[in-house]
């Protein structure tokens, strides 16, 4: 599935709830299945700034597409990043540097957007592009 | 006595919605509301009399120069300052504290010795970090108990005739522990050490009277005490803003300007140069009157009442524990329930209409010594009721089953 495929998808998922709480439950849920961060990755290095919680996101190419595992240390944040990552994960580096995440807004988590919210959203999204250009400088 | 549902007419702010919710809001140790009383004195500035101070001689700038020095002479009757030319205006506690750690640059030598609290703000560590870097100080911590109370028998240890400066808070805002600042001072004059209290979150609740403290330097911010944001005061004895060189240059501060020599204008203009808050200084002085026509000590006697009932009713939740279990303490309840991390609780309640603080409160050694990353944080000013203390409850009862 291309990246917008999936975020239609999330979109559809989300459409279902009529109240924040389910959003926010359903949110928490899909944090579970986050893939996770091998320990071994939780570095100083792998953490994104800007956040009141901790988060730690991995990139690694596999063939020509970016496999993100990620982790964080507050449940809420590890769904937003989980969200993130689904529509960004199994994708070529230049698919994510081209998407969109405007996805985030309509799925009624508007409010995380803020480039001054505490959870860094905004750095998390821009953190994902950066490692999409760094491997695409790779395959180029 | 408070009648608080009159008291809660005076602020606009209290009728607004968020995210559907009625507001409650319980992030006072960060940011006070403003009063309609307030709010009028800084529309009528601006309405009226807005002109630069000190400085022409035509009547608005004569009555804006009136109304702000009215409002350094409310200050100083409110600290019982000694003269009005030791309250210095500033844009708030950290640029106090700021004006004496630079100023004391010429007075350190290396192996001189600074003492801090483990309970402070990060206002009232980096400044004085950088002092010991640009003289050779060395910064020693006064340490916390687990209750959030300061060690006093180290204090004893630690004070020489090296001490040359003593600065903590007078109430800590990360755990609302009233520090014993009197013997703070005391032991720190009987070495000949100088001292500032930090008094940004006591000024909220207490009326602190500096001829009586003996303090040697005083500061707060109006923005927690239902005034202006960056809007703050300085206290200094007179002996010492004497001796203390000027902070910043430019206009205001001057007596006479040549290319060969300056010199300085007396107090407070000193440390008062540019055009200042003027507006704010005269806001500053409406929301002093404000808080003492309620009176501090209704105010510090009901705040209690809902520091009682809080605690009370938080700890019936189950695996929830308070950080700062001192019983000198004002109404700030710093929590955490366990297993869940403290920016989930306040996302959580935000979302319900609650506004707490959550994270580390610029006060990050505090959190150190817990071992955790923050915590979540309501703080209760008079205006607040118990049925908000209710809703705080329900919507954390609410997070914790969503989160748990
Ligand atoms: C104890 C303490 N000190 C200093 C400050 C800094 O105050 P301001 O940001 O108004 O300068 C605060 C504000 O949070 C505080 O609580």
């Amino acid at each position: 599935m291309s990246i917008q495929e999936i975020q239609e998808e999330i979109m559809d998922e989300f459409s279902m709830f009529d109240d924040w709480m389910q959003r926010y439950e359903y949110m928490i849920e899909l944090g579970k299945s986050l893939p996770l961060i091998e320990e071994e990755f939780k570095t100083e290095e792998n953490t994104i700034k800007g956040c009141q919680s901790k988060v730690w996101v991995h990139a690694e190419l596999k063939e020509d597409k970016l496999v993100f595992t990620a982790d964080s240390d507050a449940i809420i944040t590890k769904g937003i990043v989980a969200i993130l990552i689904r529509s960004f994960s199994n994708q070529k580096p230049q698919d994510i540097i081209d998407a969109d995440t405007d996805f985030i807004d309509e799925i009624g988590l508007k409010e995380h957007l803020s480039p001054t919210r505490a959870n860094g959203l905004v750095s998390m999204i821009k953190q994902l592009k950066l490692y999409a250009i760094a491997y695409q400088a790779q395959l180029n | 006595m408070i009648d608080v549902d009159k008291i809660r007419l005076d602020f606009p702010i209290l009728n607004r919605e968020v995210n559907g919710k009625p507001l409650v809001y319980f992030d006072n140790a960060a940011t006070s509301q403003t009063p309609q009383q307030v709010i009028d004195v800084i529309v009528d500035y601006y309405s009226n009399y807005n002109a630069n101070i000190h400085r022409g001689v035509h009547t608005l700038s004569q009555e804006a120069t009136d109304a702000y020095e009215a409002a350094r002479k409310k200050i100083q009757e409110h600290f019982n300052a000694a003269k009005p030319y030791e309250i210095i205006f500033t844009s708030g506690t950290t640029h106090g504290i700021n004006l004496i750690a630079t100023g004391f640059t010429s007075f350190l030598k290396k192996g001189d010795e600074v003492i801090v609290s483990a309970l402070e703000h990060h206002s009232n560590i980096v400044p004085w970090q950088m002092l010991c870097e640009r003289t050779g100080a060395v910064l020693k911590v006064i340490p916390m108990n687990e209750d959030g109370e300061l060690v006093m028998s180290v204090y004893d240890e630690l004070l020489s005739d090296k001490t040359k400066l003593v600065f903590t808070n007078h109430i800590s805002n990360a755990l609302g522990t009233i520090n014993p600042i009197e013997t703070i001072i005391e032991k720190a004059h009987a070495v000949g050490a100088a001292v500032l209290i930090d008094g940004a979150q006591a000024c909220p609740h207490v009326k602190p009277d500096v001829q009586a403290l003996d303090v040697d330097f005083y500061v707060a911010s109006a923005h927690k005490m239902c005034g202006p944001t960056g809007m703050g005061v300085l206290y200094g004895k007179e002996e010492w803003l004497e001796k203390l060189p000027p902070y910043q240059g430019g206009g205001e501060m001057i007596d006479e300007v040549t290319f060969e020599k300056t010199t300085y204008a007396g107090l407070p203009h000193k440390f008062e140069a540019g055009t200042p808050n003027i507006c704010g200084g005269i806001a500053f002085g409406a929301a002093i009157d404000y808080m003492n026509n309620i009176g501090f000590d209704a105010i510090a006697a009901y705040e209690n009442e809902l520091l009682s009932y809080a605690t009370e009713k938080l700890l019936e939740i189950d695996g929830l524990k308070i950080y700062g279990t001192s019983t000198e303490k004002t109404s700030v309840i710093s929590f955490n329930i366990e297993g869940i991390h403290p920016y989930d609780i306040g996302t959580i309640v935000d979302k319900l209409g609650i506004a707490v603080r959550t994270g580390h409160h610029c006060a990050q050694p505090i959190m150190d010594y817990f071992k955790i990353p923050g915590t979540v944080r309501a703080s209760f000013s008079f205006y607040n009721t118990k049925a908000e203390i209710d809703a705080l409850v329900d919507a954390v009862k609410k997070a914790k089953m969503m989160l748990g």
